[in-house]
């Protein structure tokens, strides 16, 4: 009756002996196709560097006035732009300008990647029911899944680096753009889509001037979530090799110092604040003809 | 102006569910819509439905929700495809298409006017009205030049660049009535097209639709589920009820001779002095001399009492109105005994 007191477990040895041929199979994997994966990426490796190296070596007035720019065109709002302006002055002031451009190039790039492969995936979602059906459970896992997990497979490929340290971001940070593109399509009104079809589009005229346009609002959220996302990978990123304001917490961690870690995550969170509300003021105007006025 | 073209439509069956046609020979053989229903789980929404609409002309199809109206209007254009029959336009049977057939079809025969007017909220009233060319790739100057001249004409000229959010119910009607006319299709489809419209704005677009007809003289097929609309507008009607017709044929006919109780309870609502012709209440012509005034055999009677109060008559002769010649007499008691009457 041992078996109702203690779980019936595999035996010890062969539970070595599983995990053991699963890993040696990896690692040979790893031995044989690191390499090529590596290739791969490469493009993606010289798009990360570039973008580093035009904010980092760019005159910092130029960018401030770019960023700040942007947040004007984004958000018409007088509020957002000034809390920009003070923002990026006390990163730049508390001296972490350069980190600060390190994860902004990282936050841009992950999110540039996360939109380009996940808009066409919350497509094909809205569009088969079958492949949402598949796709869901693997976003689930993408978003629940530890990412120190999957950072040891692409880490044992890629070795540490800038691009394993996108790429785990990339997964962490990619669901809701698809999650909300397909919903986004999801729920644009049927009638809208009769009429669509009545007058003869092709299905591309439909996704182009109708399913897309009406789901933007929608699209925009996921964006915005997806860029919120990335920020919070900040700190493990650096773990893997990522430069920017990641890494001084992560040396804070290590050595107790209490400043430098508040001061970068301040920094973290100043920037998130920025992002979020200019994309946030964003996508509500891209929604200002959408609001019914009147009956 | 493409030449307008009749629309026909034969044995046409639509069931829907998983197994549609496997049970279309029980249909055939008379299963009706409930046993369809309690031992299939499947819902007959047209049964054998036969019509044909004139070139040219209105052809109001009515009926109450769940009649089937709205499924019968989608089968012309096959934005629902039917479980068994025929729709000819203009000899072409729309079923058979193929999906790049069928899409030509749509883009150069019909054009749609939507309840809920499905108008794209991201543009402007010109490039909503531009749409059906736009997705036909005409160049962008002839297409803007053909939707001012409906805008222009449905009255909405200076809208043109507003957001259809900025508009009423019924100016943003007008804009899809405009985007159906841009295509310059011989078919226009009106799904309850003013069923959401306030009443006086439903009876201005009416007019609208009545004047516009007088010029353009498409082939109109319009779906409503408010009999005096369809009395005013058709120059046929069919009534739908349960997926079935239960009567089709002119308003005189409808109000005058209505084919079973269900429509009798319709008729009785309505106000048939501005429905019934003189030439169906008028009595034979007095031998001598006819009354001294005369109406055209197609004016209603409330428009010949009128005409009888302005000039203090009794009775008016009737004009036949293509040759003019006195046909009959229509008295004062005529007119009211066909108004207040309630059906032999």
């Amino acid at each position: 009756m041992d078996w109702l007191t203690t779980f019936p477990q595999m035996d010890d040895t062969r539970l070595r002996d599983l995990k053991k041929v699963i890993d040696e199979a990896f690692r040979g994997f790893t031995r044989s196709y690191g390499d090529a994966f590596e290739s791969m990426f490469e493009p993606l490796r010289i798009f990360m560097v570039h973008a580093e190296r035009f904010l980092v070596n760019t005159p910092w007035i130029v960018i401030f006035a770019l960023i700040v720019g942007i947040a004007w065109a984004g958000s018409r709002s007088r509020k957002v732009v000034l809390a920009t302006v003070v923002t990026m002055l006390l990163i730049g002031y508390f001296g972490m300008w350069e980190d600060t451009m390190k994860t902004i190039a990282m936050i841009f790039v992950s999110t540039f990647i996360s939109i380009v492969i996940g808009i066409p995936i919350g497509i094909a979602m809205a569009r088969w029911n079958r492949l949402q059906s598949v796709i869901n459970p693997i976003l689930d896992v993408m978003q629940t899944m530890p990412s120190f997990v999957y950072l040891i497979p692409v880490v044992m490929l890629l070795g540490i680096g800038k691009v394993p340290g996108l790429i785990a971001v990339v997964i962490y940070a990619m669901p809701p753009v698809i999650r909300l593109t397909n919903l986004g399509i999801r729920l644009v009104d049927r009638e809208m889509l009769e009429a669509a079809d009545a007058f003869g589009s092709s299905n591309w005229q439909k996704l182009k001037n109708v399913q897309l346009p009406l789901a933007l609002p929608t699209i925009m959220a996921g964006i915005n979530q997806t860029i919120m996302m990335a920020l919070a990978m900040v700190v493990i990123a650096s773990m893997i090799g990522v430069q920017g304001l990641g890494q001084p917490v992560l040396r804070a961690i290590s050595n107790q110092y209490f400043t430098l870690g508040v001061f970068n995550g301040f920094a973290i969170v100043g920037i998130a604040i920025i992002f979020d509300r200019v994309s946030q003021a964003f996508g509500k105007r891209l929604q200002k003809h959408n609001e019914v006025i009147h009956g | 102006m493409a030449e307008p073209i009749g629309i026909e439509i034969r044995n046409l069956y639509k069931i829907f569910g998983p197994n549609a046609a496997a049970l279309m020979a029980a249909v055939r053989d008379g299963m009706t819509k409930t046993e369809l229903n309690d031992k299939h789980h499947h819902v007959l929404g047209l049964n054998n439905i036969n019509i044909s609409m004139p070139a040219g002309r209105i052809q109001v199809i009515m009926g109450l929700s769940g009649s089937g109206k709205s499924t019968l209007i989608r089968h012309i254009n096959r934005l629902i495809d039917p479980t068994a029959g025929e729709v000819l336009v203009g000899g072409e049977n729309v079923v058979t298409m193929s999906p790049d057939a069928l899409r030509e079809f749509r883009r150069h025969k019909t054009a749609m006017v939507f309840q809920k007017f499905a108008l794209l909220p991201n543009r402007t009233v010109l490039e909503n009205v531009c749409y059906g060319l736009e997705i036909q790739n005409v160049p962008r100057a002839r297409r803007v030049e053909a939707a001012m001249r409906w805008i222009e004409r449905v009255g909405l000229k200076g809208f043109e660049s507003k957001y259809p959010n900025q508009l009423s119910g019924g100016m943003q009607q007008r804009v899809g009535l405009a985007r159906a006319l841009t295509n310059d299709a011989p078919i226009l489809l009106m799904d309850e097209a003013f069923s959401a419209l306030d009443p006086l704005i439903r009876v201005d677009m009416q007019t609208v639709l009545l004047d516009l007809q007088k010029e353009i003289r498409k082939t109109i097929v319009f779906i409503t589920h408010d009999l005096d609309e369809a009395l005013r507008l058709g120059d046929a009607i069919a009534i739908l009820r349960d997926g079935e017709i239960i009567q089709q044929g002119t308003s005189q006919d409808i109000v005058l001779r209505p084919a079973d109780p269900y429509i009798e309870s319709f008729v009785r609502e309505v106000n048939r002095g501005r429905v019934i012709r003189a030439d169906a209440a008028m009595t034979a012509l007095p031998e001598g001399a006819a009354p001294a005034i005369g109406v055209d055999g197609t004016t209603t009677l409330e428009e010949a009492g009128r005409l009888m109060v302005e000039n203090a008559a009794t009775s008016l002769a009737v004009r036949d109105p293509a040759s003019g010649r006195p046909v009959g007499m229509l008295s004062m008691e005529a007119i009211l005994r066909a108004v207040t009457s309630r059906g032999e």
